[in-house]
């Protein structure tokens, strides 16, 4: 069957007819696309590779193992809770480029080669660029454009990496990589760029809180997750990364603690936590391994829920400004108990999907001696507790009464079914992980709850709550304000632009300059001729006929002359 | 009657400060028990730092009030007004502006 051969095709074919469809067949259809999809994906069997010969260059289009299968499972799940989330749309745009979205991420992760993996990765960008474009304002319409710059630059950057890579005599074939070479390191950047690498992130930040309120839980579970998938596969045990993710886990919660858009809050809060990720790839031990995977796993469902419910106060109140909401709860207390839940699974919580992936990453970075890491990671998590756990429902939902509470009420029925879907499973995987473990790249006899983990995690939360609570009481806490931070993007979106002004403004100085000169030039010969061939000037003179008379004159004289002698 | 309409909305969880307290008592008290448990529970340990009675308590307080404070001082550093990057429409002000969601 066909289907054996490209996994992307139930959700390909989904998008197509989800863009000829409408209403409750499209409804119909677009819930049956991932399960139909995920029950294919039930049929491979790891180990199997696909191989096409395609202009002379030797293709692997589907490559199934364990890795990939674990992200394929993902992102059906991803795309089924996205669906149902997005189930009371009737823009086309959104419905076709949010199933689109997800066939290419399910593409990517099944690429056995850089060619295939390349062009799932430009598609990736276009589809999700519409995502941006779908909220239809011209503040999104910018931020979707530099969305879309950046994301080509990283498919450019893989190809140009890629092209190298098969031309030192390694093939085209997407196994591990490393940094070794100068294809290494192209391919490392563009993947860099897709995972939020220090100071390549800011098209995250810019970007997803933009997006319509669906996009945004698409978002935030496909783009990012594929290049974790795709570091683990090239460059796991890079210790290079170690330091990268640390940075990632830290920098980015500073950021989340001032600013304002609350889905901006966690968009960086994603940072920080594909910062764990990325240091569990960079440890490349089979557990860290394993516990990046299980956290991307879990950051899908996790962010995916706290993304939806944001995106439900969006979708009520029109507002995501942190200071401009809260006292929600009275009017959204289901949403606000389901925020709760995710808030909870992100900042690991014991029996809730956080604390048994993140516990993964903390125990190997320890078990590798990398104590510095280790604090940073224990100050992340310190730390994402208090933005995203803390922060992002008490100013929604808690804090003071805005003016939207008398307005608010719950979200449609289906945000608040996938919602609940993602909650359940967020709890359902924190209190079974054995069920998430099996499905992980390595088996592993790794159990999270002891004592002393639960308890360290317990204390480490429950005094991060006392400071936050502290703060507040002593008015310390930094309040939400209208605001923009300055961050990595500056330099794009404000240095770079004001430079290529003021190159161009110097430019035309000296053009004026130039020309002005020029002007002067000509004028000054123009006189100068004008001088001699002026009807007065001496080139001009009319000469009598007199004179040309007596010089003929002179000149038969001369040669009669001659002649004679 | 309509008196008790009105204050119906006032009638919230959180609006009774009691509740609120007891939030925060609620709190202190996990943090007591905790701590207490440090002492009583014996844990095993892979770094010498863990040995440290209260580190992960203090070590998650501490790090919070330097974020809040880091971020604070970040913020004098970073924060520009709204429109830095230029204006765009206005900002919905009034109820659900940005209904892009149900085109």
């Amino acid at each position: 069957m066909m289907f054996n051969f490209a996994p992307v095709l139930p959700l390909l074919i989904g998008a197509f007819f989800a863009a000829l469809t409408r209403g409750r067949v499209r409804a119909l259809l677009m819930l049956a696309t991932p399960v139909v999809g995920a029950v294919l994906l039930y049929t491979f069997t790891p180990g199997t590779t696909v191989p096409v010969e395609w202009m002379g260059l030797e293709l692997t289009p589907v490559r199934v193992d364990r890795l990939s299968l674990l992200f394929g499972y993902l992102f059906h799940l991803a795309a089924f809770l996205g669906v149902i989330y997005s189930l009371h749309l009737k823009d086309t745009l959104q419905l076709v480029a949010s199933l689109a979205y997800a066939a290419c991420a399910v593409g990517a992760v099944f690429a056995g080669d850089l060619l295939t993996l390349f062009l799932y990765w430009e598609a990736l960008a276009v589809t999700s660029a519409a995502l941006v474009f779908a909220r239809r304002s011209e503040r999104a319409f910018a931020a979707g454009l530099r969305y879309l710059l950046i994301q080509v630059l990283s498919g450019v950057l893989l190809l140009a990496g890629a092209i190298a890579w098969a031309k030192g005599g390694h093939g085209l074939e997407f196994g591990h990589i490393g940094t070794g070479s100068i294809a290494g390191k192209l391919i490392f950047v563009a993947f860099g760029i897709k995972a939020g690498f220090p100071l390549l992130h800011n098209w995250l930040t810019d970007a997803y809180p933009e997006a319509t309120p669906s996009g945004t839980v698409f978002l935030s579970a496909f783009t990012t997750k594929v290049a974790i998938y795709s570091l683990a596969r090239g460059f796991g045990g890079t210790e290079m990364l170690v330091y990268i993710g640390a940075a990632m886990a830290c920098f980015p919660i500073f950021y989340a603690v001032i600013a304002n858009d609350l889905r901006r809050v966690l968009a960086y809060s994603l940072i920080n936590q594909l910062g764990f990720m990325v240091v569990g790839i960079g440890i490349g031990t089979e557990l860290a391994i394993n516990g990046a995977v299980a956290h991307a796993f879990n950051d899908v469902l996790f962010k995916g829920l706290l993304m939806m419910s944001m995106g439900a106060v969006l979708h009520v109140t029109g507002e995501m400004r942190g200071s401009e909401l809260g006292g929600l709860y009275k009017r959204m207390p289901k949403t606000a108990i389901l925020c709760m839940v995710g808030a909870a699974s992100i900042s690991a919580f014991p029996l809730f999907n956080g604390f048994v992936s993140k516990s993964m990453i903390v125990t190997a970075v320890l078990e590798e001696g990398y104590e510095w890491v280790w604090l940073a990671l224990l100050f992340a998590a310190a730390g994402v507790f208090h933005h995203a756990g803390i922060k992002i429902p008490f100013f929604a939902f808690f804090s003071h009464d805005s003016k939207h509470v008398k307005q608010a009420h719950e979200p449609p029925t289906n945000m608040l079914v996938a919602m609940t879907i993602a909650a359940a499973l967020c709890i359902g995987i924190g209190c079974f992980p054995g069920t998430l473990y099996r499905l992980l790249p390595y088996p592993t006899g790794y159990s999270p709850y002891d004592s002393s983990h639960v308890l360290a995690q317990m204390q480490l939360l429950a005094f991060s709550a006392l400071a936050f609570l502290s703060l507040k009481i002593y008015k310390i806490y930094p309040p939400e304000l209208r605001s923009v931070n300055l961050d990595a993007e500056w330099i794009y979106r404000r240095l770079v632009p004001n430079a290529f002004r003021h190159a161009l403004a110097a430019v035309g100085r000296v053009g004026n300059q130039v020309r002005s000169h020029s002007f002067r030039l000509v004028s000054s010969s123009i006189l100068a001729l004008a001088r001699h061939h002026r009807s007065e000037g001496v080139l001009a003179r009319s000469w009598p006929t007199g004179s040309m008379v007596l010089w003929v004159a002179v000149l038969l004289g001369t040669t009669l002359l001659l002649y004679y002698l | 009657m309509s008196d008790k309409d009105l204050k119906r909305p006032k009638s919230h969880l959180f609006d009774n400060p009691k509740n609120v307290t007891r939030v925060i008592r609620g709190l202190l008290l996990l943090c007591l028990v905790l701590v207490v448990l440090d002492a009583v529970i014996h844990r095993h340990t892979a770094h010498p730092w863990e040995k440290v009675f209260a580190f992960y308590p203090m070590y998650g307080f501490v790090a919070c009030v330097t974020l809040v404070l880091l971020a604070k001082g970040l913020r004098k550093l970073v924060m520009r007004s709204d429109d830095y990057y230029g204006r765009f429409e206005e900002p919905p002000e009034d109820g659900p502006a940005s209904r892009s969601d149900d085109v």
